[in-house]
Protein backbone atom coordinates (compact mmCIF):
# COMPACT_ATOMS: atom_id res chain seq x y z
CA UNK A 1 0.00 0.00 0.00
CA UNK A 2 2.78 2.44 0.93
CA UNK A 3 4.37 1.99 -2.50
CA UNK A 4 1.14 2.95 -4.21
CA UNK A 5 0.76 6.06 -2.11
CA UNK A 6 4.29 7.27 -2.84
CA UNK A 7 3.62 6.80 -6.53
CA UNK A 8 0.53 9.00 -6.40
CA UNK A 9 2.53 11.79 -4.74
CA UNK A 10 5.12 11.62 -7.51
CA UNK A 11 2.56 12.29 -10.21
CA UNK A 12 2.31 15.86 -11.44
CA UNK A 13 -0.62 17.93 -10.22
CA UNK A 14 -2.17 17.81 -13.68
CA UNK A 15 -3.63 14.44 -12.77
CA UNK A 16 -7.08 15.37 -11.55
CA UNK A 17 -8.58 11.92 -11.33
CA UNK A 18 -7.89 9.82 -8.25
CA UNK A 19 -9.10 6.21 -8.05
CA UNK A 20 -12.34 7.50 -6.61
CA UNK A 21 -13.61 10.66 -4.93
CA UNK A 22 -12.11 10.14 -1.51
CA UNK A 23 -9.21 7.84 -2.40
CA UNK A 24 -11.61 5.04 -1.63
CA UNK A 25 -12.49 2.15 -3.86
CA UNK A 26 -16.21 1.90 -4.57
CA UNK A 27 -17.31 -1.70 -4.82
CA UNK A 28 -20.68 -2.89 -6.04
CA UNK A 29 -21.47 -6.29 -4.50
CA UNK A 30 -24.25 -8.47 -5.87
CA UNK A 31 -25.58 -11.50 -3.99
CA UNK A 32 -29.01 -13.01 -3.47
CA UNK A 33 -28.01 -14.47 -0.08
CA UNK A 34 -28.97 -12.43 2.95
CA UNK A 35 -26.08 -13.82 4.99
CA UNK A 36 -23.49 -13.35 2.25
CA UNK A 37 -24.52 -9.76 1.62
CA UNK A 38 -23.87 -8.95 5.25
CA UNK A 39 -20.51 -10.67 5.25
CA UNK A 40 -19.21 -9.20 1.98
CA UNK A 41 -20.30 -5.75 3.06
CA UNK A 42 -18.30 -6.09 6.26
CA UNK A 43 -15.27 -7.53 4.46
CA UNK A 44 -15.24 -4.56 2.11
CA UNK A 45 -15.87 -1.92 4.77
CA UNK A 46 -13.10 -3.29 6.93
CA UNK A 47 -10.86 -3.01 3.88
CA UNK A 48 -11.76 0.69 3.66
CA UNK A 49 -13.91 0.41 0.59
CA UNK A 50 -17.11 2.23 -0.13
CA UNK A 51 -19.77 -0.45 -0.56
CA UNK A 52 -23.05 -0.72 -2.38
CA UNK A 53 -24.76 -4.08 -1.95
CA UNK A 54 -27.65 -5.25 -4.08
CA UNK A 55 -29.58 -8.49 -4.13
CA UNK A 56 -29.78 -9.23 -7.84
CA UNK A 57 -28.24 -8.67 -11.23
CA UNK A 58 -31.29 -6.67 -12.23
CA UNK A 59 -30.81 -4.31 -9.31
CA UNK A 60 -27.12 -4.03 -10.17
CA UNK A 61 -27.94 -2.97 -13.72
CA UNK A 62 -30.50 -0.49 -12.43
CA UNK A 63 -27.91 0.99 -10.11
CA UNK A 64 -25.43 1.35 -12.94
CA UNK A 65 -28.11 2.80 -15.16
CA UNK A 66 -27.77 -0.04 -17.65
CA UNK A 67 -31.28 -1.37 -17.46
CA UNK A 68 -32.45 0.66 -20.43
CA UNK A 69 -34.83 2.71 -18.31
CA UNK A 70 -34.04 6.26 -19.33
CA UNK A 71 -35.50 7.63 -16.10
CA UNK A 72 -33.06 5.82 -13.85
CA UNK A 73 -30.06 6.60 -15.98
CA UNK A 74 -28.79 9.76 -14.33
CA UNK A 75 -25.60 9.76 -16.30
CA UNK A 76 -22.25 8.01 -16.04
CA UNK A 77 -20.60 10.66 -13.88
CA UNK A 78 -22.87 10.05 -10.92
CA UNK A 79 -22.08 6.35 -10.59
CA UNK A 80 -18.42 5.59 -10.24
CA UNK A 81 -17.72 1.99 -9.44
CA UNK A 82 -14.20 0.59 -9.33
CA UNK A 83 -15.04 -3.07 -8.89
CA UNK A 84 -18.04 -5.34 -9.18
CA UNK A 85 -18.19 -8.53 -7.12
CA UNK A 86 -21.02 -10.83 -7.99
CA UNK A 87 -22.28 -14.20 -6.87
CA UNK A 88 -22.57 -16.71 -9.69
CA UNK A 89 -25.74 -18.62 -8.76
CA UNK A 90 -28.59 -16.18 -8.52
CA UNK A 91 -32.20 -16.61 -9.57
CA UNK A 92 -33.19 -14.89 -12.81
CA UNK A 93 -29.99 -13.23 -13.90
CA UNK A 94 -26.90 -15.21 -12.96
CA UNK A 95 -23.54 -13.62 -12.20
CA UNK A 96 -22.42 -14.80 -15.62
CA UNK A 97 -25.34 -13.02 -17.31
CA UNK A 98 -24.51 -9.88 -15.38
CA UNK A 99 -20.85 -10.16 -16.36
CA UNK A 100 -21.82 -10.37 -20.04
CA UNK A 101 -24.09 -7.34 -19.80
CA UNK A 102 -21.34 -5.29 -18.17
CA UNK A 103 -18.73 -6.33 -20.73
CA UNK A 104 -21.17 -5.45 -23.52
CA UNK A 105 -21.50 -1.92 -22.17
CA UNK A 106 -19.15 0.61 -23.70
CA UNK A 107 -19.42 2.63 -20.53
CA UNK A 108 -18.80 -0.07 -17.94
CA UNK A 109 -16.79 -2.75 -19.72
CA UNK A 110 -13.53 -1.55 -18.19
CA UNK A 111 -14.75 -2.15 -14.66
CA UNK A 112 -13.20 -5.32 -13.27
CA UNK A 113 -15.80 -7.96 -12.44
CA UNK A 114 -15.10 -10.73 -9.95
CA UNK A 115 -17.30 -13.81 -9.72
CA UNK A 116 -17.93 -15.56 -6.38
CA UNK A 117 -19.17 -19.11 -6.15
CA UNK A 118 -19.44 -21.89 -3.60
CA UNK A 119 -18.78 -24.42 -6.35
CA UNK A 120 -15.37 -25.16 -7.76
CA UNK A 121 -16.43 -26.08 -11.30
CA UNK A 122 -13.65 -25.73 -13.85
CA UNK A 123 -15.89 -25.21 -16.87
CA UNK A 124 -17.77 -22.50 -14.98
CA UNK A 125 -14.55 -20.76 -14.02
CA UNK A 126 -13.23 -20.91 -17.58
CA UNK A 127 -16.47 -19.56 -18.98
CA UNK A 128 -16.35 -16.59 -16.65
CA UNK A 129 -12.72 -15.82 -17.29
CA UNK A 130 -13.24 -16.06 -21.03
CA UNK A 131 -16.12 -13.64 -20.77
CA UNK A 132 -13.74 -11.18 -19.13
CA UNK A 133 -14.03 -11.77 -15.40
CA UNK A 134 -11.01 -10.52 -13.53
CA UNK A 135 -11.02 -13.32 -10.99
CA UNK A 136 -13.12 -16.14 -9.61
CA UNK A 137 -13.37 -16.49 -5.85
CA UNK A 138 -14.51 -19.57 -3.99
CA UNK A 139 -16.95 -18.94 -1.18
CA UNK A 140 -16.79 -18.29 1.64
CA UNK A 141 -14.81 -15.23 0.63
CA UNK A 142 -12.00 -14.33 3.02
CA UNK A 143 -10.52 -11.04 4.12
CA UNK A 144 -7.26 -11.98 2.40
CA UNK A 145 -9.14 -12.33 -0.90
CA UNK A 146 -10.65 -8.88 -0.57
CA UNK A 147 -7.34 -7.31 0.42
CA UNK A 148 -5.55 -8.89 -2.50
CA UNK A 149 -8.26 -7.73 -4.89
CA UNK A 150 -8.14 -4.23 -3.52
CA UNK A 151 -4.37 -4.02 -3.95
CA UNK A 152 -4.67 -5.21 -7.52
CA UNK A 153 -7.42 -2.72 -8.38
CA UNK A 154 -5.61 0.17 -6.69
CA UNK A 155 -2.47 -0.54 -8.68
CA UNK A 156 -4.52 -0.69 -11.83
CA UNK A 157 -6.09 2.68 -11.04
CA UNK A 158 -2.68 4.26 -10.44
CA UNK A 159 -1.38 2.81 -13.69
CA UNK A 160 -4.39 4.32 -15.47
CA UNK A 161 -3.62 7.65 -13.90
CA UNK A 162 -0.04 7.38 -15.09
CA UNK A 163 -1.12 6.60 -18.63
CA UNK A 164 -3.50 9.55 -18.73
CA UNK A 165 -0.82 11.85 -17.34
CA UNK A 166 1.76 10.73 -19.90
CA UNK A 167 -0.66 11.38 -22.73
CA UNK A 168 -1.01 14.98 -21.63
CA UNK A 169 2.57 15.92 -20.90
CA UNK A 170 5.54 13.94 -22.06
CA UNK A 171 7.74 15.12 -19.21
CA UNK A 172 10.28 12.85 -17.52
CA UNK A 173 8.28 13.07 -14.31
CA UNK A 174 5.85 10.65 -15.87
CA UNK A 175 8.23 7.78 -16.50
CA UNK A 176 6.80 4.78 -14.72
CA UNK A 177 8.71 4.11 -11.53
CA UNK A 178 9.71 0.54 -10.85
CA UNK A 179 6.40 -0.63 -9.42
CA UNK A 180 6.21 -4.00 -7.77
CA UNK A 181 4.52 -6.46 -10.05
CA UNK A 182 1.16 -7.58 -8.66
CA UNK A 183 2.76 -11.03 -8.38
CA UNK A 184 5.31 -10.17 -5.75
CA UNK A 185 3.37 -9.01 -2.73
CA UNK A 186 0.27 -11.02 -3.47
CA UNK A 187 2.07 -14.31 -4.05
CA UNK A 188 2.36 -15.13 -0.37
CA UNK A 189 -1.18 -14.12 0.48
CA UNK A 190 -2.59 -15.88 -2.55
CA UNK A 191 -1.14 -19.17 -1.35
CA UNK A 192 -3.68 -19.19 1.42
CA UNK A 193 -6.46 -17.52 -0.50
CA UNK A 194 -9.32 -19.15 -2.28
CA UNK A 195 -8.68 -17.43 -5.60
CA UNK A 196 -8.36 -19.47 -8.73
CA UNK A 197 -5.92 -17.05 -10.30
CA UNK A 198 -2.80 -16.98 -8.24
CA UNK A 199 -1.07 -14.62 -8.63
CA UNK A 200 -3.35 -12.05 -10.25
CA UNK A 201 -1.43 -11.11 -13.33
CA UNK A 202 -2.39 -10.17 -16.88
CA UNK A 203 -0.11 -12.88 -18.24
CA UNK A 204 -2.04 -15.56 -16.37
CA UNK A 205 -5.28 -14.29 -17.85
CA UNK A 206 -4.03 -14.12 -21.40
CA UNK A 207 -2.48 -17.56 -21.24
CA UNK A 208 -5.79 -18.92 -20.01
CA UNK A 209 -7.61 -17.22 -22.86
CA UNK A 210 -5.15 -18.39 -25.49
CA UNK A 211 -5.82 -22.00 -24.59
CA UNK A 212 -8.92 -21.77 -26.77
CA UNK B 1 -23.60 -14.36 38.15
CA UNK B 2 -19.83 -13.84 38.02
CA UNK B 3 -18.64 -12.13 34.82
CA UNK B 4 -15.59 -14.32 34.49
CA UNK B 5 -17.61 -17.47 35.04
CA UNK B 6 -20.08 -16.47 32.34
CA UNK B 7 -17.26 -15.75 29.90
CA UNK B 8 -15.63 -19.06 30.72
CA UNK B 9 -18.86 -20.92 30.10
CA UNK B 10 -19.27 -19.15 26.78
CA UNK B 11 -15.68 -19.95 25.82
CA UNK B 12 -16.30 -23.59 26.69
CA UNK B 13 -19.33 -23.79 24.43
CA UNK B 14 -17.35 -22.16 21.66
CA UNK B 15 -14.43 -24.58 22.00
CA UNK B 16 -16.69 -27.61 22.01
CA UNK B 17 -18.56 -26.38 18.95
CA UNK B 18 -15.24 -26.05 17.14
CA UNK B 19 -13.77 -29.32 18.50
CA UNK B 20 -16.88 -31.34 17.71
CA UNK B 21 -17.02 -30.00 14.18
CA UNK B 22 -20.24 -28.04 14.53
CA UNK B 23 -18.32 -24.93 13.57
CA UNK B 24 -15.23 -24.48 11.45
CA UNK B 25 -12.60 -21.90 10.51
CA UNK B 26 -15.17 -19.69 8.80
CA UNK B 27 -16.76 -18.88 12.17
CA UNK B 28 -13.37 -17.70 13.39
CA UNK B 29 -13.01 -15.59 10.24
CA UNK B 30 -16.28 -13.87 11.15
CA UNK B 31 -15.04 -13.25 14.68
CA UNK B 32 -12.00 -11.53 13.21
CA UNK B 33 -14.29 -9.10 11.41
CA UNK B 34 -15.74 -7.99 14.71
CA UNK B 35 -14.32 -4.96 16.50
CA UNK B 36 -15.29 -2.26 18.97
CA UNK B 37 -17.23 -0.39 16.30
CA UNK B 38 -19.08 -3.56 15.33
CA UNK B 39 -19.15 -5.56 18.57
CA UNK B 40 -22.13 -7.70 17.62
CA UNK B 41 -21.21 -8.54 14.06
CA UNK B 42 -21.03 -12.31 14.53
CA UNK B 43 -24.32 -12.46 16.39
CA UNK B 44 -25.94 -10.31 13.68
CA UNK B 45 -24.75 -12.63 10.95
CA UNK B 46 -25.87 -15.69 12.87
CA UNK B 47 -29.28 -14.11 13.43
CA UNK B 48 -29.62 -13.56 9.69
CA UNK B 49 -28.63 -17.19 9.27
CA UNK B 50 -31.51 -18.27 11.53
CA UNK B 51 -33.96 -16.14 9.53
CA UNK B 52 -32.73 -17.42 6.22
CA UNK B 53 -32.64 -21.02 7.44
CA UNK B 54 -36.18 -20.84 8.80
CA UNK B 55 -37.39 -19.75 5.38
CA UNK B 56 -35.46 -22.42 3.51
CA UNK B 57 -36.36 -25.21 5.92
CA UNK B 58 -40.01 -24.29 5.57
CA UNK B 59 -39.71 -24.28 1.78
CA UNK B 60 -38.01 -27.67 1.77
CA UNK B 61 -40.61 -29.15 4.10
CA UNK B 62 -43.36 -27.84 1.81
CA UNK B 63 -41.62 -29.14 -1.27
CA UNK B 64 -41.32 -32.57 0.36
CA UNK B 65 -45.06 -32.54 0.99
CA UNK B 66 -45.89 -31.67 -2.61
CA UNK B 67 -46.87 -34.32 -5.06
CA UNK B 68 -45.22 -34.85 -7.49
CA UNK B 69 -41.88 -34.00 -5.90
CA UNK B 70 -40.04 -31.17 -7.59
CA UNK B 71 -36.45 -32.31 -7.15
CA UNK B 72 -35.08 -29.29 -8.96
CA UNK B 73 -36.71 -26.98 -6.45
CA UNK B 74 -35.51 -29.14 -3.57
CA UNK B 75 -31.99 -29.04 -4.89
CA UNK B 76 -32.16 -25.28 -5.34
CA UNK B 77 -33.39 -24.64 -1.79
CA UNK B 78 -30.81 -26.99 -0.38
CA UNK B 79 -28.07 -25.26 -2.38
CA UNK B 80 -29.08 -21.95 -0.79
CA UNK B 81 -29.22 -23.49 2.66
CA UNK B 82 -25.83 -25.08 2.22
CA UNK B 83 -24.43 -21.73 1.12
CA UNK B 84 -25.67 -20.02 4.26
CA UNK B 85 -24.25 -22.79 6.44
CA UNK B 86 -20.92 -22.41 4.73
CA UNK B 87 -20.92 -18.66 5.23
CA UNK B 88 -21.18 -18.88 9.00
CA UNK B 89 -19.00 -21.97 9.34
CA UNK B 90 -21.78 -24.41 10.23
CA UNK B 91 -19.69 -27.40 9.19
CA UNK B 92 -21.70 -30.32 10.53
CA UNK B 93 -25.03 -29.13 9.13
CA UNK B 94 -23.40 -28.33 5.81
CA UNK B 95 -21.93 -31.82 5.55
CA UNK B 96 -25.31 -33.42 6.19
CA UNK B 97 -26.60 -31.43 3.22
CA UNK B 98 -24.25 -33.26 0.85
CA UNK B 99 -26.15 -36.48 1.40
CA UNK B 100 -29.40 -34.73 0.56
CA UNK B 101 -27.96 -33.47 -2.71
CA UNK B 102 -26.98 -36.99 -3.73
CA UNK B 103 -30.47 -38.37 -3.08
CA UNK B 104 -31.94 -35.44 -4.98
CA UNK B 105 -29.82 -36.19 -7.97
CA UNK B 106 -31.13 -39.75 -8.23
CA UNK B 107 -34.60 -38.57 -7.29
CA UNK B 108 -34.75 -40.76 -4.22
CA UNK B 109 -37.58 -39.27 -2.20
CA UNK B 110 -37.16 -41.43 0.92
CA UNK B 111 -33.46 -40.68 1.04
CA UNK B 112 -34.18 -36.96 0.77
CA UNK B 113 -36.86 -37.08 3.42
CA UNK B 114 -34.80 -39.07 5.94
CA UNK B 115 -31.69 -36.99 5.40
CA UNK B 116 -33.63 -33.81 5.83
CA UNK B 117 -34.91 -34.89 9.24
CA UNK B 118 -31.28 -35.40 10.26
CA UNK B 119 -30.34 -32.01 8.87
CA UNK B 120 -33.10 -30.34 10.84
CA UNK B 121 -31.93 -32.08 14.02
CA UNK B 122 -28.34 -30.95 13.56
CA UNK B 123 -29.53 -27.45 12.76
CA UNK B 124 -31.67 -27.26 15.90
CA UNK B 125 -28.78 -28.54 18.03
CA UNK B 126 -26.43 -25.94 16.59
CA UNK B 127 -28.96 -23.15 16.97
CA UNK B 128 -29.59 -23.99 20.63
CA UNK B 129 -25.89 -24.03 21.45
CA UNK B 130 -25.22 -20.78 19.61
CA UNK B 131 -28.16 -19.09 21.28
CA UNK B 132 -26.83 -20.12 24.69
CA UNK B 133 -23.36 -18.95 23.70
CA UNK B 134 -24.47 -15.47 22.68
CA UNK B 135 -26.79 -15.21 25.66
CA UNK B 136 -23.89 -15.91 28.03
CA UNK B 137 -21.72 -13.33 26.27
CA UNK B 138 -24.52 -10.80 26.53
CA UNK B 139 -25.00 -11.45 30.25
CA UNK B 140 -21.28 -11.21 30.86
CA UNK B 141 -21.09 -7.91 28.98
CA UNK B 142 -23.82 -6.45 31.14
CA UNK B 143 -21.85 -7.05 34.34
CA UNK B 144 -19.53 -4.30 35.67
Amino acid sequence: MAGGEVLRQNLPEKLEESPSGANELHVLAVDDSLVDRKVIERLLKISSCKVTVVESGTRALQYLGLDGDKKSSIGFDSVKVNLIMTDYSMPGMTGYDLLKKIKESSVFREIPVVIMSSENILTRIDRCLEEGAEDFLLKPVKLSDVRRLKDFIMKGEVKEGEKRCCKRSRSEDCSPSPMTHPCDSSLLSSLSSSSVLSPLSPSTLSSKKSRL
Amino acid sequence: MDKVRLQREAAFIRSSLLDQGYLDEQFIQLEELQDNDNPNFVEEVVTLFYTDSARLIYNIDQALLSNPTDFTKLDDYMHQFKGSCSSIGAKKVKNECNGFGEYCEVQNYDGCFRTFQQIKQEYITLKKKLETYFQLLKEAAQIK
